[in-house]
């Protein structure tokens, strides 16, 4: 199987405090890795690094094989201009935690907004595979709707469907259930899951710890801008080699 | 029948009251406010009265001259006067808004230096100085200054450049009311530059944009009045035409002033549409 995201020897420092102390991480096509950590570990800086929301200070990241926010000129790596970040980014879907969806826009517009104006799709196509979308994640009878009217969990199902309406590669979500209502938080892990039955690559940061034992192929451990272990889930989950994981298990199981 | 008998008659047995929660509820006794509004009514009564009954406003006079060609025209130019510098002052005001959050030094500092210096200096002193710039600059591009300069054209830069600064403040304000996180989902959506400030960022900040923009344009359709110093026709300039040859001066006030009125509260309400109109996908539209 082949390689989606390498990340290799990634640092990064917000002024003088170091958040990623040397990132080493690959994922495969079609699998998931779920990120676990404290809170300040460096869990959301690595992920927005992966489609350059945050610049690196050194390192580099391939995604599906193309370096991500940087070009090699000659011993060094030049940022892009960011018409090119742009377009990298239409690869790579990104969820927050927050949801983010525009407040202005009803639901239908949000997810057609990027593939009209970004990959130039007739409108009336992107409308109806927006739509499709919106079945696929429950919410058909929502897209006429503002997202302010919408709860918690239904907000986010949106936001994962204008995710996917770029067609990407490889999603990220950072924490994609934190922000919701217990009651709430099931119904936005299926969806996931979902995608995860059907083979999309995904990194998935999150404290939802039966989530990662369904769903992860890989879970990996972070403390303190480091990797601390990574493997399947029945080792890192249940047999933790490390004295932090196991403290850190111990407090969210 | 003494009063003996009266006073020793046994009361009625009291009717057993009714429980409190059975009782109807009135609201608070208001006898303060009727009172102030019944003064303050009174007071209303007598200063129209007053205005009405006394023959030196010569309403007449108002009626004459209120559709008179010189006010029309007068009025004309302040309503056109108005909306050019709204429209020129918030394209500039806009641009120097993005300067200032750009991350370029540079064009921060120009811009914060821009709204500090034409917020500093009064506009009639602005506008006189604009009118004499042909002290300064005898000719511009081999253009005489003065013919380049005329009195219109310094009115339509002095208050654009004034407004300018002050939209700057307010497309800023509206800008930073706009949550952060917008800006970085329209940037993982791969929205370019222009469609993030065209299509997420600008009619987010509308929403606080709005109110104080409406605010403005009534103070500019009114401040556009100091342009009779320079002798440009405006709607007070013309009644001050008018009155300079007729001596009727109250009532030729009164023209403009009937006028300045009845444009301000029509812009009131379209201020109150294009409000709604921004509102929209907000719990609060009103
Ligand atoms: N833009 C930023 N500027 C300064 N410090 C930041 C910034 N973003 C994150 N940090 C800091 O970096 C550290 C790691 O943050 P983050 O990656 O959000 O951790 P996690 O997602 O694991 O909770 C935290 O101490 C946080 O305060
Ligand atoms: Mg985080």
């Amino acid at each position: 199987m082949s390689v989606m995201v390498d990340i290799r020897s990634v640092h990064k420092s917000f002024g003088s405090l170091q958040v990623l102390k040397g990132i080493d991480l690959q994922v495969r096509s079609g699998q998931v890795t779920v990120v676990l950590g404290p809170s300040g570990s460096g869990k959301s800086t690595l992920l927005r690094t992966i489609n350059h929301l945050e610049k690196v200070d050194r390192g580099a990241i391939h995604v599906d094989g193309t370096l991500v926010g940087y070009r090699r000129s000659g011993d060094r790596l030049r940022e892009l201009p960011e018409r090119e970040v742009l377009k990298q980014r239409t690869r790579i879907g990104f969820v927050f935690q927050n949801f983010h969806l525009f407040p202005h826009l009803t639901v239908l517009e949000n997810i057609v907004e990027a593939p009209v104006s970004v990959q130039k799709r007739p409108r009336a196509e992107a409308e109806a595979a927006a739509r499709r979308l919106l079945e696929r994640v429950g919410l058909a009878d929502k897209a006429d709707a503002y997202p302010r009217r919408l709860s918690g969990g239904q907000q986010q199902r949106v936001a994962i469907a204008r995710a996917l309406a770029l067609e990407p590669r490889l999603l990220l979500f950072d924490e994609p259930t934190s922000a919701l209502d217990p009651e709430l938080v099931g119904e936005v892990l299926d969806v996931i899951k979902d995608l995860a039955r059907q083979g999309t690559t995904m990194i998935v940061v999150t404290h939802e710890i039966g989530f990662a034992r369904e769903v992860a192929d890989t879970v990996v451990f972070m403390d303190d801008g480091r990797i601390v272990e990574q493997g399947p889930p029945s080792e890192v989950l249940d047999r933790p080699r490390h004295e932090r994981t196991r403290a850190f298990l111990s407090k969210v199981l | 029948m003494s009063i003996g008998t009266a006073v020793t008659e046994a009361p009625a047995p009291p009717e057993p009251e009714p429980a409190e929660e059975a009782l109807r509820i009135l609201p608070q006794r208001r006898l303060g406010q009727w009172t102030a509004a019944a003064v303050v009514l009174v007071l209303l009564a007598l200063a129209l009265t007053s205005v009405v009954r006394n023959k030196a406003f010569q309403w007449d006079v108002v009626a004459d001259y209120f559709t008179s060609a010189s006010v029309l025209r007068g009025l004309w130019l302040t309503l056109w006067l108005t909306a050019v510098v709204m429209a020129l002052g918030f394209a500039l005001g806009t641009l120097l808004a993005v300067f200032r959050l750009s991350g370029n030094p540079v064009l921060r500092a120009v811009s914060w230096g821009y709204v500090w210096l034409f917020r500093s200096i009064p506009i009639l002193v602005q506008l006189l100085l604009w009118f004499n710039i042909g002290a300064l600059y005898p000719r511009i591009l081999g253009v005489r200054t003065v013919d380049l300069f005329g009195p219109v054209t310094v009115a339509i830069v002095g208050l654009t450049l004034h407004e300018a600064a002050y939209a700057a403040e307010v497309v800023r304000g509206g800008i930073l009311s706009v949550d952060r996180g917008q800006i970085e989902a329209a940037q993982a959506l791969g929205l370019s530059r222009l469609r993030r400030w065209r299509r997420i960022v600008l009619p987010q900040a509308m929403r606080s944009i709005v109110p104080p923009a409406g605010n403005m344009l009534i103070g500019t359709l009114k401040g556009t009045s100091i342009v009779s110093v320079i002798a440009v026709q405006d709607l007070l300039y013309s009644a001050q035409l008018i009155y300079h040859q007729t001596y009727q001066v109250i009532p030729l006030l009164m023209v403009a002033t009937i006028w300045y009125t009845v444009v301000t509260s029509v812009l009131g309400v379209a201020q109150y549409s294009v409000e709604k109109h921004y509102a929209r996908g907000s719990e609060r539209t009103r």
